[in-house]
């Protein structure tokens, strides 16, 4: 345990990719099986302990320290586990049996002569003695096999034979965040680099594997077969676009590249494949490699290819495509009715394709995937499965003017669920992650809207020590007359010197204190203005306004406007009225 | 007696206030009259009619604000009784930084200890804190919350020299205070071994060639030159944790950033600040140290001058104490200040 919290140790601390790299190849190279295997397991958050929660965890350290003074420090640190792993007591209580009470070193007690051998230096205190510090394998096993009621008394005395360290690389394991700035897919580069093994060949892998991974490591070091790729059905990552900036145009040439409209969807990997016996398998998976194959029956069943296909979950009725709010509907329901299924019909609009028939297309240019994928969709012939069109034109401006009205270049009633344009090389292969100059998102322009900030929450991980999270809201007739309705919260949008002067605003106008919470100042003349962004609204039980945003962020922080003149809830009102219309026929769906 | 106490200090809005004397103890504006604990600016403000500190503070405060930092000077020296009016007054030292002085107060059998910032754990450039029973001890808090316990700041050093050796071809810019850490750090270097030169950051060098002719032995040290910065793979640099950030730092080929500081302790802290090696060494009492220090004087009142007042006076009501936040606005401006936003930074 000490050496896999030495590692998360380093690792969170160094910012460069290569250098993260270099700690864990070191750390694969020098660990022997199965500790590496669990703490690639943990690394790539393939781990999760059923009981082991949060909760507990703040459960131990309450029966230990102040309350107050947990809170104080908590609301400090901003981790809960890094303020556990902190205050946890240094030494536990003495054992009851008293007998081995003994001077500490330093204590200036000199022992009887005569009547006691002083303690030997090399002998750990005596409550260490004969509890030694857990292996990460033995956290592993323990977590995963302790009854509910056995874990305190077990990770408490964990805690108490580990150091400061360890105790926090224990207890980030235990919450489930690492958050040290590692990605699953750089710790399988790691792990490919012990034998220069290319990283996607142990992605292709990966979904057949379990932890702690002894043939994949026995594979790349050379001492073993290649683990078989059992799994006729794997993910492969997806390959992502950058957002395009206004300067980019003068760097791109519009003969390079392919455009199709971006859809206000979910991203999906529909893949199908034989297994050993000859059965066709289907699977559908998220973006980030999650199998969702079981919410959505109704286009699995539609899945009649051998290949893999990259595209965008859409809902479409009467052949059109529907509104984000309206698949959001579908997503939000936990069971998978047969109501829910004809109301809400998933389709997939293909805009890629990764594999056919045991080939892997990846290394294609994207020109040719697109025609193998056109072929691919034609002989399917499935009302369910059909191909993103492309988006014609000869010069930025021209595709300036589709993306700004969808409608007048073909997109016809499906143009309310585009959000923008994407931008394709036609050279480009399939190249997972994020690389550059390749693909761009083009998105259309946000909607606006001016509200004031009320409360502040401290943020997590890098920005655990600042107010980060934001919580703003507009303008409505109260009972008492105006007053301000929360509508939405937003963590991103701003620089960090702009971080800065928020925080130190809200540090400055508190007016209330909920735990890690700030409640600020606000009212007519008084608080902070915030321009916020976001892509739609949807009506939502959760928010005291019944709104909710999607992808709220702060565009412009206005410390120049007094909130009297911020929006009212009117002008969200408006907007979702626009986005309704289309949902409408279904408002008696419960 | 609490009432006599309450006689012999007050708060004002220039901070603390002995009307007996009368005179202010490191007043945070310009005063007639003021007692200086240490040299830090925070606390060691120029502008005063007349300032009272030990030779040391009296220096350090020459050598950082020009002369003139005050209209008169007067030198105390330690442990000696004076009176200043109507009032006892004895510094004592407080590990702190060199120079650094409890102010003891005394009057109508009442005793108060102002503090001023201080350490328990062993410093090589410094004397150590002395205890003083007192009625009334007035502490800071600039690490007043559980999660700080400070580590052997040998082990820390250690730490420093281990990355060294791991990778020689970098250099290790270390981030320290001017005044106290940085010279702690060498000295800290030096008793661990470390006999090659110590690169300086120019804004370390007058506090560093002081410390020297005080008599605490550094080493060698030398100026860090802008054409040298290629050359210093594998050296020890100490610098203002403020240039850790600036172009200042950028010259250097690859460099291993460390921060001396108690709040490496806190990850967020030091990652906020792209501190990659993390160094926890303080010049301040850690919780324990705090909670140890107002047990050992006995007293039964307890006055938080700065820092994390909050829980410290909370800790202080459960152990049966009289305890009150003074919320001082002013300090906490250089050391070991709070660097989280929205409270200044010196560096
Ligand atoms: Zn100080
Ligand atoms: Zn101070």
């Amino acid at each position: 345990m000490n050496r896999f919290a030495a590692l998360l140790d380093r690792l969170a601390y160094e910012p460069r990719r290569n250098a993260k790299l270099r700690i864990m190849a070191e750390y694969f190279r020098q660990t022997p099986d199965p500790e590496r295997g669990f703490a690639l397991a943990a690394l790539t958050g393939a781990l999760t302990f059923r009981h082991a929660k949060p909760s507990l965890v703040r459960g131990l350290i309450e029966e230990r320290a102040d309350p107050v003074l947990f809170g104080l420090s908590w609301d400090y640190v901003g981790d809960m586990a890094e303020t556990v792993a902190l205050m946890w007591p240094a030494h536990p209580p003495a054992s009851p049996r008293g007998q081995e009470a003994e001077a500490r070193p330093g204590d200036g007690e000199a022992a009887h002569p005569g009547t006691e051998e002083p303690p030997h230096p090399c002998l750990p205190p005596a409550a260490e003695r004969g509890r030694a510090v857990p292996t990460l394998s033995e956290v592993v096993s323990g977590l995963a096999s302790a009854s509910k009621s056995d874990l305190p008394a077990l990770i408490a005395g964990w805690l108490d034979v580990l150091d400061e360290t360890g105790r926090w690389a224990l207890l980030k394991l235990i919450t489930g965040e690492l958050r040290i700035g590692v990605s699953a897919r750089l710790a399988k580069t790691a792990v490919a680099s012990l034998g220069g093994v290319d990283p996607d060949e142990v992605e292709h892998l990966w979904h057949g594997l379990t932890p702690p991974y002894e043939p994949l490591f026995a594979w790349v070091e050379g001492r073993g077969p290649k683990p078989e790729t059992a799994d006729p059905t794997p993910f492969r990552p997806p390959m992502l676009a950058h957002p395009l900036e206004e300067g980019d145009f003068a760097k791109l040439d519009p003969r390079d590249f392919l455009a199709e409209w971006k859809w206000d969807g979910i991203r999906l990997q529909a893949v199908a494949g034989r297994d050993a016996h000859g059965h066709l398998q289907r699977r559908i998976y998220s973006r980030t490699g999650e199998d969702v194959s079981r919410a959505f029956p109704d286009l699995i069943g539609a899945l009649d290819f051998e290949g893999a296909v990259d595209g965008e979950l859409v809902i479409v009725r009467d052949g059109r495509v529907q509104s984000f709010n309206v698949l959001q509907q579908r997503l939000n329901r936990k069971s998978v009715t047969p109501k829910l299924l004809a109301e809400y019909p998933a389709h997939l609009r293909a805009y890629d394709i990764l594999a056919e028939g045991g080939e892997d297309l990846r290394a294609l240019p994207f020109a040719e995937r697109r025609r193998r994928l056109e072929a691919l969709v034609a002989r399917l012939n499935e009302p369910r499965i059909d191909l993103s069109p492309q988006v014609p034109f000869t010069t930025w401006e021209e595709l300036a003017a589709a993306r700004a009205d969808p409608a007048s270049v073909g997109a016809g009633e499906d143009a309310e669920a585009i959000e923008g344009c994407m931008l394709k090389r036609a050279d480009s292969p399939y190249v997972p992650g994020r690389p550059k100059g390749l693909w761009f998102k083009w998105k259309r322009d946000p909607y606006l809207v001016d509200a004031v900030l009320m409360y502040a929450a401290r943020g997590s991980g890098k920005r655990s020590s600042y107010y980060s999270d934001y919580t703003f809201g507009v303008w409505r007739d109260g009972p008492d007359g105006e007053e301000l309705v929360p509508v939405g919260k937003a963590y991103f949008g701003f620089t960090d010197e702009e971080l800065l002067r928020l925080d130190r605003f809200i540090r400055n106008h508190t007016v209330n204190r909920f735990g890690p919470v700030r409640e600020v100042e606000y009212g007519p003349d008084r608080g902070l203005v915030l321009e916020v962004a976001f892509e739609g609204l949807q009506r939502s039980t959760r928010h005291k306004s019944g709104l909710a945003m999607r992808f709220p962020r702060i565009h412009r922080i206005r410390w120049d406007k007094p909130p009297r003149e911020a929006d009212r809830i009117e002008a969200l009102e408006r907007i979702l009225a626009r986005g309704e219309a289309e949902v409408f026929p279904l408002k008696e769906v419960p | 007696m609490t009432l006599v106490c309450a006689d012999i200090l007050k708060l004002t809005p220039e901070g603390l206030f002995c009307p007996l004397g009368p005179f202010h103890i490191d007043p945070t504006r310009p005063v007639q009259r003021a007692l200086v604990t240490h040299g830090h600016s925070d606390h060691a403000r120029p502008g005063h009619g007349a300032v009272m500190a030990t030779r040391e503070t009296l220096r350090i405060m020459a050598a950082r604000c020009q002369d003139g930092f005050a209209r008169t000077t007067q030198v105390a020296s330690l442990r000696e009784p004076m009176r200043i009016g109507e009032v006892t007054v004895t510094f004592l030292p407080a590990g702190h930084v060199l120079g650094s002085a409890q102010i003891a107060l005394e009057a109508g059998g009442c005793r108060v200890v102002v503090s001023g910032d201080y350490k328990r754990d062993p410093d090589p450039t410094c004397l150590p804190f002395e205890l003083v029973p007192c009625d009334v001890f007035i502490t800071e808090a600039t690490f007043g919350l559980p999660v700080f316990r400070h580590p052997d700041a040998r082990g820390e050093v250690r730490k420093l020299l281990d990355s060294v050796a791991l990778f020689p071809e970098r250099a290790h810019l270390v981030g320290a205070y001017a005044l106290g850490k940085a010279q702690r750090v060498m000295a800290l270097l030096r008793e661990e071994g470390y006999d090659r030169p110590i690169y300086l950051h120019g804004a370390l060098e007058r506090l560093t060639q002081l410390y020297r002719e005080e008599g605490v032995p550094l080493g060698e040290t030398r100026k860090v030159a802008a054409a040298d910065r290629k050359s210093l793979g594998g050296a020890i640099v100490l610098c203002p944790p403020s240039a850790l950030q600036d172009l200042w730092s950028r010259r250097f080929p690859d460099p291993v950033t460390a921060f001396a500081s108690g709040w490496m302790r806190v990850r967020a802290r030091a990652r906020q600040k792209g501190v990659e090696l993390p160094l926890v060494v303080s010049d301040h009492a850690d919780w324990d140290d705090l909670c140890r220090t107002i047990r050992e004087t006995g007293a039964g009142e307890v006055w938080v001058t700065h820092g994390q007042e909050d829980a410290l006076v909370h800790w202080c009501r459960t152990q049966g104490l009289r305890a009150r936040p003074l919320h001082m606005l002013g300090y906490g401006d250089e050391g070991e200040n709070d660097p989280s936003p929205g409270k200044g930074e010196e560096g």
